[in-house]
C-alpha cells in the first residue's frame, strides 16, 4: 500500500470528508449527528473543525478512524477518502493498520487516554512495535527520541514512569510522541489543550506548530477556542448542529466572516484589547438533536432570518476565495439586494 | 475609593493547609498548601476578578469565604463581622449575605427537584415565605434570570447548560446577598452561552448593586467582567490591581507569561510570547523564596532564598516581586 | 448519577424485558395470595383430614395433602403471608435503619464514617445463618423474633450500599449549594440527597425480599423460625422432610413456591435496576 508523493494525483488533498452522515441510537429513537459534512484536509494542511458541544464536530472526526462507537453510533453515508482511498470500505484489520501509522490521534483528556499500569514507555514502545518491525533497543531508542521530540526533559528516565508521575502537559507530550512515532500523514487532534492550563496549552500549541513543521504532517484540529484557531490554523470549518455552516482560509473567516453564526460565535468572545459593555451574544440555545429546527438550522436564532430560511436548507456556496458558506443570504441569484445591505 | 466603609469583604492572611498523610518514613508531616496566606478586599458593588492556573487555591479561596471549606487560619469577615469564630447561627445568617455560582451546571442542582424548589429552597430553609408568596417570588427571580415562567415546574435535566447556570444565579440571589462568590460560573458553558451569561450577571449587578468575586481561569472572560483582578499561584496572591492595569503593564512576570499566553481571536497579531517552561511546582513541595522562581526568565539569586514581600507598589496596584 | 428521568421512560424500559416481566407476575401472583389467602384457599390450612393422610395431588386436593392431611395448596396460600409479611418487615426495617446509618456514615465521612463502618463490618463478619440461629435459640420461636434476628443480620447491605452512594453524591456541587444557604443537616439528608438515592434503595430493597424468605425457611426447617402449626412454607419443608420418596408432592410444592417467589423479586429487580439506571447495562 504505497500511497506516498508519487506525483500521480499532485493537487489531491490529503483528507477528503464528502457527504458524511452518522446516526445515534437514542432513548427516543435514531438522531443524526452529523448530517451531510464535506470537508477536506490538504498535504500538510491545519484545518480546524469548530463548534459547540453537541455539533458533531468530534463525530465526525473519530468517523475518519471508523471509531465512531457503535453499536449507538452508526456512519450511515457519504465518503471519507485517505490519499484517495476510500477507508468506508476497509476492513477492520486493514483500518487497524491505517490508524496509528497514516493516521494518528490525540483526545482531549491525556489522563484517560493513558493505560494506567504501564510504564510511558511500555506505550510508546508499543505503538511503534505494532507497525514496524523493529528490535526492542530499537523500539527503546525511538521512543527516547520521541520524547525528546516533544520537548520532555530527561526523556530516559521519563521512559520508565507511569502516567500518573506526570503532569497533564507531560500527559499530553506523551501522547503527542506516541501518536507521531510512526510518522503519521495526518494527525487529528481532538481538543488537545481543553484540560489543559493557558501556559501549558501555549507549549503544546508551540509544539504542535513545530513538529509540524519539522515533519509536515497535516493537522484536523476540533476544537471551541476561535484563539487557537486563529494561532495554529490555517483553515477553518465551522460546524453548527451537525453541518457545515462555513468554510473559509483563517484570514478571511476572522476579517470578514460570513455566515451570521460565525459572526455570532466571533461577536461573544470577550476581547482583551478593547473594552465593551455588553458581549454579542447569540440567542437562544443549541437546538437538541432530538428536535432540529426545519430548514437551516441556525434560522431561530439568526438576526438575519427570513421566512425562506424555515423552509429550505442552504447549501454550500463558494463567495470568495476559498470561502463557503451555507447560508440564504448569499445563496440566491434574485435576491442580490439581500447581500448588499449587510 | 479607600474608605473604610466602603469595604465589603476583608480577608487577612487566609490559609488552608490539607495534611496529605499523617507522618512521612521520614517523620515530617506532608502538608498541602492550598491556600498560603492571602490578603484582600472586597469593596463593595465591584467584582474582583481571581485568576490562576489549576490548583493554584482560587476555588479553595472561594469557598473559604463562603464557608463550605474551613479555613485553617486567617481571618475573613463580611461589613466587619468575623465570618471565621462565628456561631453555627450566626453563620446561617450570614449566609443570607453570601451565596456562590458554581462551576457544574450539571451537578449544582438537585437532578429530583423541579426549578420552582430549587430556587425556592432557600426561602424554605430559612422559612422566610409560604405557598403563594413563595411562588411568586421565585417566578419572579426566573423572570429576573430570563427563564420563562413554565421552567417552574420542569426539571433541571429538560434544560441546556445555560439556562442551568440561570437556574444557579436565581438560588443564589433568592436572599438578596450581598456578595456573590462566582466559582468558573462560565467555564463548562459554550462561547455563545458564556456571552450571555456574563450579560446577564453584569445587568443583575447593577440592578441589585452585587459585589462580585469571580474566580476563573478564562483570562478574557475576567477582563471583561472584572474592576479589579488578583493572581494567584501556587497559594499565593502574586499580583492585585485594576483591571486595565494589571492588563496592559503587568508587574509580575507570572502574570506577564499567563496574558501572553492566551490565544487571541485574531490571525494578525504579532506580540511576544513569553512561554513558560515546565509545570506549576507541586504546592506540596514549595520551593523556597519566591513560588514562581523555577519558571521565572528574570530569576535572581535573591529569588531562590528569600520570599518576595507584598507591597502596594502605587495606586493600589500590589505585587510580590524582588524585581519591583 | 441518576437522571431524573419521566416515569414513562423508566416503565418502557421496564417491559421491554420478558424476564422482568415473568418478575414481576411471580410478584403479583404473590400479592395475590397474601391478600385473597382465605377466599382462594379450597381448605382451612389447618384442618386435618386424617383419613386422606399423604393422598397425592388430585381434583379433591389439587396439590395433595401432607402427613397430617393438610391441603397443601391452601397452606401454601396461607405460607405466602407469613412470607411475604416477613420479607417486608425485614426490609422496612433494614431500610430504615441502614438507609439513616449509611446517610450519615457517608455524609459525614471521616471518623464518623469509620466508627458507624467498622459497627457494620462486625455484623457482616458473622454469617448470617449462625447469627440467627444464635438470636433465635436465645428468644425462642415466633414471627416476631424471625424478623428482629433477620433485621438485625440485614441492615447491613442497605448500610453500605447508602454509604457508597452519599459519599460520592456530598461532594456534588448542589449539596454545596444547600450548605451554603444555610441548610441543616436533617434537610440536607433527607430532603437532598436521600431523593437522589431512591433508585438503589428501590432495587436493593426488591431484592433483599428474597433473602429473609430463604433464611426463614431454612430455619423454620430447622424447627427454630415459625412454630409448626402455622401455615409456613420452611414448615412445610420441615414437616414432610422424611417422605421425599413417598410422597414428594407434600415437599415439592412448597419448595416450588419458595424458589418462584425468590426468583420473581431477583427477576425483577434485575430489571428495575436496568430501567432505574441505564448505565448498568452492559
Amino acid at each position: 500500500m504505497m500511497y506516498a508523493d508519487d506525483g500521480a494525483q499532485p493537487m489531491a488533498p490529503l483528507l477528503e470528508i464528502e457527504n458524511l452522515r452518522v446516526t445515534f441510537d437514542g432513548e427516543d429513537g435514531e438522531v443524526t449527528a452529523v448530517n451531510g459534512v464535506t470537508l477536506s484536509v490538504g498535504q500538510g494542511e491545519t484545518v480546524a473543525l469548530v463548534g459547540e458541544s453537541g455539533c458533531g464536530k468530534s463525530m465526525t472526526a473519530l468517523s475518519v478512524l471508523r471509531l465512531v462507537p457503535a453499536p449507538l453510533g452508526a456512519i450511515r453515508g457519504g465518503s471519507v477518502r485517505f490519499a484517495g482511498e476510500e477507508l468506508l470500505m476497509k476492513t477492520v484489520e486493514q483500518m487497524q493498520e491505517i490508524r496509528g501509522r497514516d493516521i494518528a490521534m490525540i483526545f482531549q483528556e491525556p489522563m484517560t487516554s493513558l493505560n494506567p499500569v504501564f510504564t510511558c514507555g511500555d506505550q510508546i514502545m508499543e505503538a511503534i512495535t505494532r507497525h514496524r518491525v523493529v528490535s526492542k533497543r530499537e523500539a527503546r531508542e525511538q521512543a527516547v527520541e520521541m520524547l525528546r521530540l516533544v520537548g520532555i526533559p530527561m526523556p530516559e528516565r521519563r521512559l520508565y514512569e507511569y502516567p500518573h508521575q506526570l503532569s497533564g502537559g507531560m500527559r499530553q507530550r506523551v501522547m503527542i510522541g506516541m501518536a507521531l512515532c510512526c510518522a503519521p500523514k495526518l494527525l487529528i487532534a481532538d481538543e488537545p489543550t481543553t484540560a489543559l492550563d493557558v501556559t501549558i496549552q501555549a507549549q503544546i500549541l508551540d509544539l504542535l506548530r513545530t513538529l509540524k513543521r519539522k515533519i509536515g504532517m497535516a493537522i484536523l484540529l476540533i476544537t471551541h477556542d476561535l484563539g487557537i484557531v486563529a494561532e495554529v490554523a490555517e483553515r477553518v470549518v465551522i460546524m453548527y448542529a451537525g453541518e457545515v455552516v462555513e468554510e473559509a482560509p483563517v484570514r478571511s473567516l476572522f476579517k470578514k466572516p460570513a455566515h451570521p453564526y460565525t459572526r455570532g460565535l466571533l461577536g461573544s468572545v470577550p476581547k482583551l484589547d478593547r473594552k465593551e459593555e455588553e458581549l454579542k451574544t447569540i440567542p437562544g440555545n443549541v437546538p437538541s438533536l432530538k428536535s432540529m429546527p426545519s430548514g437551516c438550522r441556525f434560522h431561530p436564532r439568526c438576526p438575519n432570518a427570513r421566512s425562506l430560511c424555515a423552509k429550505a436548507a442552504p447549501a454550500l456556496l463558494e463567495i470568495g476565495e476559498g470561502q463557503r458558506v451555507a447560508c440564504w443570504l448569499y445563496g440566491l441569484p434574485s435576491d442580490r439586494e439581500g447581500v448588499e445591505t449587510l | 475609593m479607600n474608605q473604610e466603609s466602603d469595604v465589603l469583604l476583608e480577608v487577612r492572611d487566609l490559609k488552608k493547609h490539607y495534611v496529605l498523610s499523617k507522618r512521612t518514613v521520614f517523620g515530617r508531616r506532608e502538608v498541602l498548601r492550598a491556600v498560603d496566606g492571602i490578603s484582600f478586599s472586597l469593596r463593595r458593588g465591584e467584582t474582583l476578578g481571581l485568576v490562576g492556573e489549576s490548583g493554584c487555591g482560587k476555588t479553595t479561596t472561594g469557598k473559604c469565604i463562603v464557608r463550605l471549606i474551613e479555613p485553617t487560619s486567617g481571618q475573613i469577615s463580611l461589613e466587619g463581622e468575623d465570618v471565621v469564630g462565628a456561631s453555627p447561627d450566626r453563620i446561617r445568617e450570614i449566609r443570607k449575605q453570601m451565596q456562590i455560582i458554581f462551576q457544574d451546571p450539571y451537578s449544582s442542582l438537585n437532578p429530583r427537584m423541579t426549578v420552582g424548589q430549587i430556587v425556592g429552597e432557600p426561602f424554605a430553609i430559612h422559612g422566610i415565605c409560604a405557598g403563594k408568596e413563595r411562588r411568586q417570588r421565585v417566578e419572579a427571580l426566573i423572570d429576573r434570570v430570563g427563564l420563562t415562567r413554565d421552567s417552574y415546574t420542569r426539571f433541571p435535566h429538560e434544560f441546556s447548560g445555560g439556562q442551568r447556570q440561570r437556574v444557579g444565579i436565581a438560588r443564589a440571589l433568592a436572599l438578596n446577598p450581598k456578595l456573590v462568590v462566582c466559582d468558573e460560573p462560565v467555564s463548562a458553558l459554550d462561547v455563545s452561552i458564556q456571552a450571555q451569561v456574563l450579560n446577564l450577571m453584569v445587568q443583575l449587578q447593577k440592578e441589585s448593586g452585587l459585589t462580585y468575586l469571580f474566580i476563573s481561569h478564562g483570562l478574557s472572560a475576567v477582563k471583561h467582567i472584572s474592576r479589579r483582578v488578583g493572581v494567584m499561584y501556587l497559594g499565593k496572591l502574586v499580583e492585585l490591581g485594576e483591571t486595565e492595569a494589571l492588563f496592559s503593564s503587568p508587574l509580575h512576570p507570572y502574570t506577564e507569561a499567563l496574558m501572553s499566553a492566551i490565544p487571541r481571536p485574531d490571525p494578525d497579531i504579532v506580540r511576544e510570547r513569553v512561554l513558560l517552561e515546565g509545570d506549576a511546582t507541586d504546592s506540596n513541595h514549595p520551593p523556597s523564596g519566591c513560588p514562581f522562581h523555577a519558571r521565572c526568565r528574570y530569576r535572581m539569586a535573591v529569588c531562590e532564598n528569600e520570599e518576595p514581600a507584598w507591597r502596594d507598589l502605587g495606586g493600589g496596584h500590589f505585587a510580590a516581586c524582588h524585581l519591583r | 448519577m441518576i437522571a431524573s428521568e419521566n416515569r414513562g421512560r423508566v416503565l418502557r424500559r421496564l417491559f421491554r424485558r420478558p424476564l422482568t416481566v415473568i418478575g414481576l407476575f411471580l410478584i403479583l401472583a404473590n400479592i395475590v395470595m397474601v391478600l385473597f389467602a382465605p377466599v382462594l384457599s379450597p381448605y382451612n390450612p389447618e384442618e386435618m383430614h386424617l383419613k386422606d393422610r399423604h393422598s397425592p395431588p388430585s381434583m379433591k386436593y389439587l396439590l395433595g395433602t401432607d402427613f397430617y392431611g393438610r391441603d397443601i395448596l391452601s397452606r401454601i396460600i396461607h405460607g405466602s403471608r407469613i412470607s411475604f409479611t416477613l420479607g417486608l418487615s425485614v426490609v422496612a426495617g433494614g431500610l430504615l435503619f441502614g438507609t439513616t446509618l449509611g446517610l450519615v456514615a457517608g455524609y459525614f465521612g471521616g471518623r464518623v464514617d469509620s466508627l458507624l463502618m467498622r459497627v457494620t463490618d462486625i455484623f457482616l463478619a458473622f454469617p448470617q445463618m449462625v447469627f440467627a440461629m444464635a438470636i433465635m435459640s436465645v428468644r425462642g420461636q415466633g414471627f416476631g423474633n424471625v424478623v428482629l434476628a433477620l433485621t438485625l443480620t440485614g441492615w447491613t447491605a442497605f448500610a453500605r450500599l447508602v454509604r457508597a452512594e452519599a459519599l460520592s453524591l456530598r461532594d456534588l456541587e448542589f449539596v454545596q449549594a444547600v450548605q451554603s444557604l444555610g441548610a441543616r443537616t436533617p434537610r440536607i439528608l433527607f430532603r437532598h440527597l436521600l431523593p437522589n438515592l431512591m433508585a438503589p434503595i428501590i432495587v436493593q430493597a426488591t431484592m433483599g425480599m428474597a433473602t429473609p424468605i430463604l433464611t426463614e425457611a431454612a430455619l423454620t426447617f430447622l424447627g427454630i423460625g415459625i412454630p409448626p402449626n402455622v401455615p409456613s412454607w420452611g414448615g412445610m419443608l420441615s414437616v414432610d422432610r422424611d417422605f421425599m420418596e413417598t410422597a414428594w408432592w407434600s415437599v415439592t410444592f412448597p419448595g416450588l413456591a419458595i424458589a418462584c417467589t425468590v426468583l420473581g423479586f431477583n427477576l425483577f429487580g434485575d430489571g428495575l435496576r436496568d430501567a432505574l439506571d441505564p448505565k448498568l447495562r452492559a
